[in-house]
């Protein structure tokens, strides 16, 4: 295996591919979910994308929040050569929601709101409820590497040039447009 | 913003290398014997060590008070004096007069300056209560894998260099190449194809 802080560095693009893949992949049905056999199971753009854009020296930021905010801006910037570093997402699974920002360069999941829980009064109930909680993380993790093994197996193939790159440039051109 | 928060940060932990068998003896004994000492006056700006994650102020690893189901459970604290830089400087000030009516000279040395301040920063320190950051873990030994509820960087350091202390095996964080690399069950070939690959540009 690499050394950890070499390959971080080396290798930070992937992560930056995996989320810009995986807009791509939510607003074109490509993430493999709508196959899903369990009813209600969705995943949508939450409210915040953050894309960067470094040319040489300068490094620009184009942060788009909010609940109702259009991504014009966010396909503009891509189609500038802008990379997507922060993607909040919105999962839902039968009457479960969960919502959550994945950070590109670590893949950390930070903002993570799962399904609401009761609370522990005593031991036996604390027990349940770290088994609760340790459950609905885990769906997330699931959720997610279920995505990235999408998403990876597609770049170590000879498919990610011929045929994902393509689509994507040209979703961005016509989300552009 | 740990385990049971309603919301919260997390990373990821791949844990490389088989441990000690019996492993809840192991994880046990590691647990205690870096445990986060229960005294205030430690002069170090930071203290770390492992805490009980019900207990979090009275560290307890009796029997097998760690294990929930399949998980094992506990806290990283980490307990940091704060100590504000103008109350260094107010001290640090008062002390340089002291010294200067004492000596009779209208100055000091940058060496005595600076051996005021650490001076007046041990003596702080002592007199400052650390502030306690608990930092809640869950390991799944049967997946080989670590949760770790804060995404803070030094917090991060501080759980890797611990972990590789108590346990005698390191963690791997898992970002987009450690991910691939280690969990997503790629081939040898695809792995040589992943060490090679270089960033797509999507814009013309």
């Amino acid at each position: 295996m690499l050394d950890v802080s070499v390959s971080y560095n080396r290798y930070k693009f992937l992560g930056h591919e995996f989320l810009t893949w995986l807009w791509f992949a939510i607003e074109n049905e490509q993430t493999g979910l709508e196959k899903t056999p369990q009813e209600g199971t969705t995943l949508h753009i939450g409210n915040r994308l953050v894309l960067e854009n470094r040319n040489g020296t300068r490094s620009e930021s184009i942060t788009i929040q909010g609940d109702d905010a259009g991504l014009e801006e966010a396909v503009l910037a891509l189609k500038k050569g802008a990379v997507v570093t922060e993607l909040n997402l919105f999962y839902k699974a039968g009457e479960a929601e969960w919502r959550f920002t994945i950070k590109a360069e670590s893949l950390h999941l930070t903002s993570l709101k799962c399904p609401t829980t009761g609370s522990a009064a005593s031991q036996e109930e604390l027990e349940g409820a770290i088994l609760e909680k340790a459950y609905l993380y885990g769906q997330v993790f699931s959720l997610v590497d279920n995505l990235f093994r999408q998403f990876i197996g597609l770049r170590v193939s000879e498919k990610w040039s011929r045929k994902t790159v393509p689509q994507m440039k040209l979703w961005i051109q016509g989300q552009a447009s | 913003m740990g385990l049971l928060s309603a919301t919260t940060s997390l990373a990821r932990y791949k844990v490389y290398g088989k441990i000690a068998k019996p492993v809840l003896d192991t994880v046990a004994g590691g647990l205690k014997g870096h445990a986060i000492p229960e005294t205030d006056e430690n002069v170090s700006d930071t203290v770390v060590g492992w805490t009980s994650f019900e207990t979090p102020f009275t560290p307890r690893f009796d029997g097998s008070s760690f294990v929930v189901g399949d998980y094992l459970v506990f806290s990283l604290r980490m307990d940091k004096k704060n100590i504000p830089s103008r109350t260094i400087k107010k001290h640090c000030a008062v002390e340089e007069a002291k010294r200067m009516a004492e000596s009779g000279r209208p100055f000091l040395s940058r060496l005595e300056k600076k051996a005021i301040r650490e001076h007046v920063t041990n003596v702080l320190s002592l007199r400052i209560p650390p502030t306690p950051y608990v930092y809640d873990v869950i390991w799944n030994h049967e997946e080989a894998s670590v949760w770790f509820f804060s995404t803070l960087k030094s917090a991060n350091e501080a759980l890797e260099s611990l972990f590789l202390k108590s346990f005698k095996i390191p963690l791997v964080r898992l970002f987009s190449y450690t991910m691939a690399d280690l969990v997503m069950g790629l081939s040898d070939r695809e792995r040589d194809i992943l060490k090679d690959l270089s960033a797509t540009k999507f814009s013309e």
